[in-house]
């Protein structure tokens, strides 16, 4: 017995698997994701919606899971750093940010990677001030955002690159 | 949790265990301008130094497989919290947790009564106790600790300890620190103002230099304190076994630090206290010294007998700080009419918050790498560090070097007009030398100063823009030094300052052990491309276990840009043995004398008939079967270089690394709004190991930089920090930060191994002064004072026009104190 309230069963669709669990109601997304389904890739830096490291994919949007409660999260599809990856085979995103070394101590690459996922899930041919953007609501205090512009903008070349081969 | 899993988080795991395809080594993006290669062994040139290739820790942290210190959770693990001071400045009279206790879900509590031992990880200042015994001495000051089955519980008991306070009254700036009328934070029978630490040093005949000038130039300016801000908030998980054993998981750059203290304070032989330093999500300084609740875990967790995690709230960390001290200073330089300096005098003024922290060092270096960057041949320097009711400040990239920049290049740039020199040219004529000692008997080795100061001004087409650009646009230069590691441990002792062993494995795998922490800073993988490197085969071959005080041997840590010189140079040697079993045992096989033997590419080869090679793993075989487990260990110590007066143990380095930013601005002269479009950064590396890291460091201190010239702000309003939070501490977006171009020089250091020294700090430290400079250029009247906000710009503009002020002084605005006479 704690102070926390009784627990409820919770059923999410994360990554495109259902996952259910029994959590306090009062837990936002990203307490959930990483204390109860063991999902700790999604990380935290404020947890009041200021850092955007916890940046999840809620149905393709970035969503602040800090700011979300896991409940109002049922019945949506979650995507996070663990599901962008298709087995071995890494997503564009990481490939690049691996190679151009957009990660220094890789704390807040997950909420950067999705955030830009989502990005180029719209935007195929994105400019530099188009990624800018979007990764504006995102805080990194290792790179000052050169390679991690870079890394998204060769991110989206292989991904067109890779369209057209198909 | 098993040993395999203890490594697996203390060590860089690929996540899906599969070998992926090395990404192909490209050419750095950035201009590198090369040193001629030293290798005789290898007609080509290295086969990994100075490469740009991902990082072999690169996968685990763009799949979020990287497990960072609150992503550890074990069985049965406690949560805890710290009641943390509501006053700035109070005598304790009452600390309860009677009723907290009673709060279904909490398991202990302690309170400073239950810890006494003081600390700090200076031994001159042993200041801290982990949470407050009889008083309080700044908002946030830890009281008590609750730990709970979950976070949620433990916070609503912290509610419920009851903490009596008896507030004095709150000493907030460095003058009312220097009163000798107020209450002491710590009390010092032998003076009655709050200074903590005094300096006073003479190099040279100071007044004969003054005498000897033909112009001297006095000012005085002001640098606000700033804090890290990492993304990670700190973090620890501590765990006693029923062994008596107590092991940490900690975001610390500083696992031995930590490891001596916990013991110390915890009361446990060493040989009982396991530190691990998982990968740190960001450090810059803030995590270099073991904090209250690292240490309340760990009792906590020896009080209950469960493991207790701890995770700092950002607000927390806000608290902890141990960021860049505000200084003030009063710079006084005298130069012949030709631009010679022939005198310095400066004095510095920290405001150090509540505790000594790394304090009394930084003091000293907000003077000692002065005559590292020019010539000056008499200096004299006053420094003072006092106590104030505020979170204690530390260092923070750049360690006390960064705010004198801000002080001494701005003041170059006016002494370059008044005398009507190219502010590029003068510096590069008035620069160190290489191989020279300075006056307060700093030696330099290599000093790539000239080349970067051509670089960066060549780049930017400075000559031709500095003064002539239209009203509003501005461009800057300043340049700087930085220390290539501190070159006396914090503690006194005679052992090396970092070791090393690599183990050379049958399937060709290599393992280096290093106490070395990464931070994101690139450790990993350099110590991976030095041992790759040496042994010839690939990095992608070579694993690094790190920052673990069981398994890996001392180093002491991710501070002072010490690592690659260091704990680069510890793995060389290591590597260099294992080196020289490869080559008697292929020599035998290859029938070649081992000094014609060349390593690379996986293979031992002889250099005159390449074809005639082994593969590593057969070298490393043989070399096995002749001499037995391959196995070797590396030391570093640097040389012996305090000049013997007292204090100069701080400056010495065995090497300096030189930067130079160029800042062009564009500022909007209505609303005093600095929009920095572009900064190009020279930095002498003295050798890139990898040139994506390299640029990375630069283009990150650019960045942080930037922030602490435009826009970082260390507010306090009642004894309360007015701006907790990452949305009112002001740090650059990705919209804020303006194209960074870097530029890497190379001199090949003498003694770094392959000629490398530090990038992760130095390029910090001109950015500040080069954006001020081009703010100078561009408005044409100068702000003495960090950040350059756009109050500052219009109140300097209506200063120059003579127009009536257009901002009524409001409580934002923080003019310049008056600087009180010398200490």
């Amino acid at each position: 017995m704690t102070v926390a309230p009784p627990k409820i069963l919770l059923q999410l669709r994360v990554n495109g698997t259902d996952m259910a669990c029994a959590a306090h109601p009062n837990k936002t997304l990203l307490e959930v994701l990483r204390e109860d389904l063991g999902l700790t890739g999604t990380k935290h830096g404020c947890e009041m919606g200021h850092c955007g490291a916890c940046t999840v994919l809620l149905d393709g949007r970035p969503v602040l899971s800090c700011l979300a409660l896991a409940v109002e999260a049922q019945g949506h599809e979650i995507r996070t750093v663990e599901g962008l990856a298709h087995g071995p085979h890494l997503h564009p995103l990481q490939q690049t940010f691996a190679e151009t070394g957009a990660a220094q101590c890789g704390y807040c690459t997950p909420g950067f990677l999705m955030t830009a996922a989502a990005l180029l899930e719209t935007t195929r041919t994105p400019s530099e001030a188009d990624i800018r953007q979007a990764i504006a609501g995102n805080l990194c205090r290792c790179t000052g955002y050169t390679k991690i512009v870079e890394a998204i903008a060769l991110a989206a070349e292989r991904m067109r690159e890779q369209a057209e081969h198909v | 949790m098993s040993e395999a899993d203890l490594r697996a988080v203390s060590t860089n795991t690929n996540p899906d265990g599969d070998a992926r395809p090395p990404a192909p080594a490209h050419d750095p993006a950035s201009v590198v301008v090369r040193a001629p290669q030293m290798t005789p062994d290898k007609p080509e040139g290295f086969f990994i130094v100075g490469k740009a290739t991902p990082k072999v820790d690169a996968y685990g942290r763009v799949t979020g497989a990287e497990r960072f210190a609150d992503d550890i959770a074990l069985p049965n693990m406690l949560f805890g919290k710290m009641v943390r001071s509501t006053q700035p400045h109070a005598r304790l009279t009452r600390v309860d947790v009677r009723r907290a206790l009673t709060l279904p879900g909490v398991v202990a509590a302690a309170t400073g009564a239950d810890l006494r031992v003081r600390y700090g990880i200076l031994p001159s200042s042993p200041d801290e106790t982990v949470m407050a015994v009889e008083r309080v001495r700044y908002v946030g000051d830890p009281v008590a600790c609750i730990v709970a089955e979950d976070e949620v519980t433990a916070e609503e008991a912290c509610a419920l300890v009851e903490v009596g306070y008896e507030p004095l009254p709150a000493i907030m700036t460095i003058d009312d620190a220097l009163r000798t009328d107020l209450p002491q934070i710590h009390p010092n029978p032998r003076r009655a103002d709050n200074v903590h630490k005094e300096v006073h040093l003479e190099f040279g005949d100071v007044e004969q230099g003054f005498a000897a000038a033909d112009r001297v130039f006095e000012d005085e300016y002001f640098f606000e304190g700033t804090t890290h801000a990492p993304i990670e908030q700190h973090a620890v998980v501590a765990d006693y076994g029923p062994d008596g054993k107590l092991t940490l998981w900690c975001s610390t750059q500083t696992p031995h630090y930590l490891h001596r203290i916990a013991a110390a304070v915890l009361g446990l032989p060493g040989s009982h206290v396991r530190v691990i330093a998982p990968p740190v999500g960001g450090g810059f300084g803030g995590k270099t010294e073991p904090f209250a609740h690292e240490l309340a875990a760990g009792f906590m967790a020896m009080k209950t007998g469960r493991p207790v995690k701890m995770t700092l709230t950002r607000e927390e960390v806000f608290y902890a700080h141990r960021g860049r001290h505000p200084v003030r200073f009063k710079l006084r330089t005298g130069v012949k009419n030709d631009g010679t300096i022939t005198a310095v005098h400066l004095q510095t003024w920290l405001d150090g918050g509540a505790y000594g922290s790394y304090g009394v060092a930084t003091t000293y270096y907000t003077g000692a790498l002065t005559p590292v960057t020019y010539k000056i041949p008499a200096y004299k320097f006053d420094g003072c560090r006092v106590f104030t009711n505020k979170p204690p400040c530390g260092p923070k990239r750049g360690h006390g070097t960064t705010q004198p920049r801000f002080a001494i290049e701005s003041q170059l740039d006016k002494i370059a007009d008044a005398l009507g020199l190219d502010a590029a040219e003068y510096r590069k004529r008035i620069a160190v030398e290489p191989s020279s000692k300075t006056v307060n008997g700093l030696r330099i080795t290599s000093c790539g100063l000239p080349q970067c100061l051509d670089a960066a001004a060549a780049r930017t087409n400075y000559a031709a823009k500095r003064g002539r650009l239209p009203r509003g646009k501005g461009i800057g230069l300043a340049a700087s030094a930085y220390l290539c590691g501190a070159g006396l441990p914090i503690y006194w002792n005679a052992m090396p300052q970092s070791g090393a062993m690599v183990k050379i494995d049958r399937g060709g795998g290599v393992t280096v052990f290093c106490g070395a922490s990464d931070c994101g800073q690139g450790s990993t993988h350099m110590l991976a491309a030095i041992v790759a490197e040496t042994l010839g085969t690939d990095v992608t071959d070579v694993r690094v276990c790190y920052g673990d005080t069981d398994l890996t041997p001392v180093d002491l840590g991710s501070y002072s840009s010490r690592v690659t010189f260091m704990a680069g140079n510890a793995a060389r040697q290591a590597a260099l043995t294992l080196r020289a079993q490869l080559a008697n045992a292929a020599a035998a096989k290859l029938e070649c004398p081992p000094q014609r033997l060349g390593f690379g590419r996986r293979r031992v080869f002889c250099l005159d008939d390449p074809a005639r090679s082994l593969t590593f793993i057969e070298a490393a075989q043989l070399a096995e079967a002749e001499f037995g487990t391959l196995a070797a260990v590396g030391s570093y110590t640097p040389p012996a270089l305090a000049a013997g007066y007292k204090g100069s143990g701080v400056g010495p380095s065995p090497a300096y690394s030189y930067s130079v930013a160029v800042a062009e601005v564009d500022v909007d002269l209505e609303t005093g709004q600095v929009q920095v479009e572009k900064i190009t950064l020279a930095h002498d590396v003295g050798r890139c190991i990898n040139a994506d890291s390299v640029e990375g460091q630069i283009e990150g201190a650019v960045y942080m930089g930037l922030g602490e010239a435009l826009m970082e702000e260390w507010p306090f309003r009642a004894g309360e920090h007015k701006t907790p939070n990452l949305l009112d501490y002001k740090t650059p977006t990705s919209l804020d930060t303006p194209p960074i171009e870097a530029i890497i020089i190379e001199t090949d250091d003498r003694e770094g191994p392959f000629g490398a020294k530090e990038a992760g700090q130095g390029p910090l430290n001109p950015v500040i002064p080069a954006i001020a400079n081009a703010v100078a250029d561009a408005i044409k009247a100068r702000i003495h004072s960090t950040p350059i906000t756009p109050e500052k710009v219009l109140k300097a503009l209506d200063a120059t026009s003579g127009a009536p002020l257009r901002l009524k002084p409001s409580a934002a605005s923080r003019p310049q104190p008056p600087v009180p006479a010398s200490p």
